[in-house]
């Protein structure tokens, strides 16, 4: 096995219960298998309450699941603590406000990403070098938001897209071994929705970092990276690539989801997501 | 004024102000940085001053103040133990300390409600030794405050301090960071709770006595301290923003002191600084409901205008 072929991702059989045995009892990821390649690039589609954030937070640790096992990058992280894990996984929320601090400069900020870089306890008691800040000038200037002569202001007074820019660039300034995307441009307006996807395709890219992003935009979820999946139900009910994923169209993703979804047609989640789309 | 402001009153107002400058940067760190309530303050602050008296007592003035913050330590540890580890709401967690330092702070006091050290030896009667004059005091208090005002803000600037700082601004952030917030939460309560010990330490040194009851109202009178401060400074760095805090403690005792000059009852101070942090706090929402009354009184005027154009262009054309 080579190592352009080598998994990054491995969930094997991993299922999650909400509220297990109350009346609000609900499987959110039911038995769930997913291989993900280094380098891949897969978008998820699926409607709300499918378990796209639940796969998300089973990756990240933000609960653990109650069966199965999560690997990363041949590591068992099944029930590694969520801040041991996030030193190698880059995490995107829809909600631009998330993903920094707004009252600590931008400079600061960019400083507490850069800490996932070092492990060693000395690093904890050292100040932001000027040579750190000469590095956080060059990563920002990538950006074209001119916010390389702003690094003293504070990260509140950056607008939506500019924080999320601005979290992107924080999340892969040190290269994660995979980087989760929720929905990250559905907040912001077209344009700058466009511009931060742009860069999102391009940082990834030039890293070849292996991404998950989740998507409601069909057009998107055929367009970016190099496969799609479609979640229903707590499962991956479809997987396309190569070839044939080159061949869909929008309609044909549309079709595919009457279809996975099989007897579940009567399901109302599924005619809402078609009415969504 | 000039006989209400003498020089001795605005030299014991600054000691103090000094002194007690120690709980508002604690309350700096735990609520302004960290955002949480910590109501153990004044429990620990007391904690800190019948330590300190405990082994004043026993010949060591230095060993005592490193005893205070030692025991400051070790509440604040309790109170973020209690918040992380256990699953107990930060405020309800402060106020298990202190009412469970109460009993702590007795024993420390050997089971009596005071002590005095009118006979031992303090920093204070060391420095009146070597310095000499009047202002003594107040140089040992402004010294001590001041190296701990830059080490603090030193230690807010380092990764570790950024990592403290994000925990209390943005924990959505810091909970897909590699930020471990437990530990965050538990220095950042360790660090705030030993400069309030390290208050109450120097404090039962300065007036040479403890008593069981001297941290009631302690945090109200810190808040107090602390909003001047940030009102006054306002947003910067972290050095300004504590040297405002400490501004802040100085201008509090300041006005105490004025309020007794003018013959103010000393029982009514808590409620005086009750008010103050009351008022304070309250003043920006009020200032935001006053300019939203004005705005709708002026809308209603404008309004009525457009509604009457609306009724009238209905009538008119009910009779076409």
């Amino acid at each position: 096995m080579t190592v352009e072929n080598q998994n990054m991702l491995i969930m094997k059989h991993v299922s999650k219960t909400f509220n297990p045995g109350t009346v609000n009892e609900k499987c959110a990821l039911m038995d769930l298998n997913l291989e993900l390649k280094a380098g891949d690039f897969a978008t998820i589609v699926g409607s709300n309450g499918a378990g796209k954030s639940t796969l998300f937070n089973a990756i990240t640790g933000a609960f653990f699941a109650d069966k199965g096992l999560v690997m990363l990058d041949g590591e068992d992280i099944t029930y590694e603590k969520e801040h041991v894990r996030s030193r190698v996984i880059g995490h995107l929320f829809q909600d631009p406000l998330k993903g920094t601090a707004p009252h600590m400069t931008i400079e600061e900020n960019m400083a507490l990403a850069f800490l996932r870089a070092s492990t060693s306890k000395n690093a904890y008691f050292s100040r932001i070098k000027s040579t750190d800040k000469k590095k956080f000038r060059e990563h920002l200037a990538l950006l074209d938001m001119g916010l390389e002569d702003r690094m003293k202001q504070p990260v509140g007074l950056l607008s939506g897209g500019q924080r999320q820019a601005l979290t992107l660039l924080m999340a892969t300034m040190v290269t994660p071994k995979i980087l989760l995307l929720d929905e990250h441009t559905a907040a912001l307006d077209p344009a700058t929705a466009g511009k931060v996807l742009g860069l999102t395709k391009r940082i990834v890219a030039e890293q070849k970092i292996t991404c998950l992003m989740v998507t409601h935009n069909m057009q998107q979820a055929l367009e970016l990276g190099n496969r799609t999946l479609m979640m229903d139900s707590g499962n991956i009910v479809f997987d396309v690539s190569g070839e044939e994923r080159n061949k869909m169209t929008v309609d044909d993703l549309l079709k595919q989801f009457a279809v996975s979804a099989g007897k579940k047609l009567d399901n109302d989640r599924i005619l809402f997501s078609k009415v969504q789309s | 004024m000039g006989n209400i402001i003498t020089l001795s009153i605005v030299q014991s107002a600054l000691e103090l102000g000094f002194i007690y400058a120690l709980v508002a940067i604690a309350l700096f760190i735990s609520f302004s940085i960290l955002n949480i309530a910590d109501l153990s303050t004044d429990g620990c602050f007391t904690l800190g001053c019948a330590v300190c008296a405990a082994v004043t007592l026993a010949g060591h003035p230095i060993l005592g103040l490193f005893a205070a913050m030692a025991a400051g330590v070790c509440s604040g540890f309790m109170t973020a133990f209690l918040q992380t580890k256990l699953g107990i709401q930060s405020i309800l967690a402060g106020i298990i300390v202190n009412t469970g330092l109460y009993t702590v702070n007795i024993a420390v006091m050997g089971f009596a409600s005071n002590m005095n050290l009118f006979q031992c030896e303090s920093v204070f009667t060391w420095a009146k030794e070597t310095i000499g004059g009047t202002w003594y005091k107040l140089i040992v208090a402004a010294v001590i405050v001041i190296l701990v005002g830059i080490i603090i803000s030193l230690f807010l600037n380092t990764r570790m301090g950024l990592s403290i700082r994000a925990t209390g601004d943005n924990p959505d952030m810091v909970r897909a960071s590699s930020i471990n917030t437990t530990v965050m939460i538990t220095i950042g309560l360790c660090v705030a709770n030993a400069l309030t010990g390290l208050s109450g330490g120097l404090l039962a040194q300065y007036q040479k006595s403890c008593d069981i009851n001297l941290g009631t109202g302690m945090v109200t009178i810190a808040l107090a301290s602390l909003i001047i401060g940030e009102t006054l400074i306002g947003k910067g760095s972290m050095l300004k923003r504590i040297a405002g805090v400490i501004l802040g403690s100085c201008l509090y005792r300041f006005i105490v002191a004025v309020a007794l000059r003018m013959n103010v009852p000393a029982e009514c101070l808590k409620l005086v600084s009750s008010i103050i942090v009351a008022v304070a706090i309250a003043l920006p929402y009020i200032k935001q409901q006053m300019a939203f009354n004005k705005q709708k009184r002026k809308a209603k005027a404008e309004n009525q205008l457009y509604i009457q154009e609306i009724l009238g262009e209905n009538g008119n054309g009910g009779n076409v």
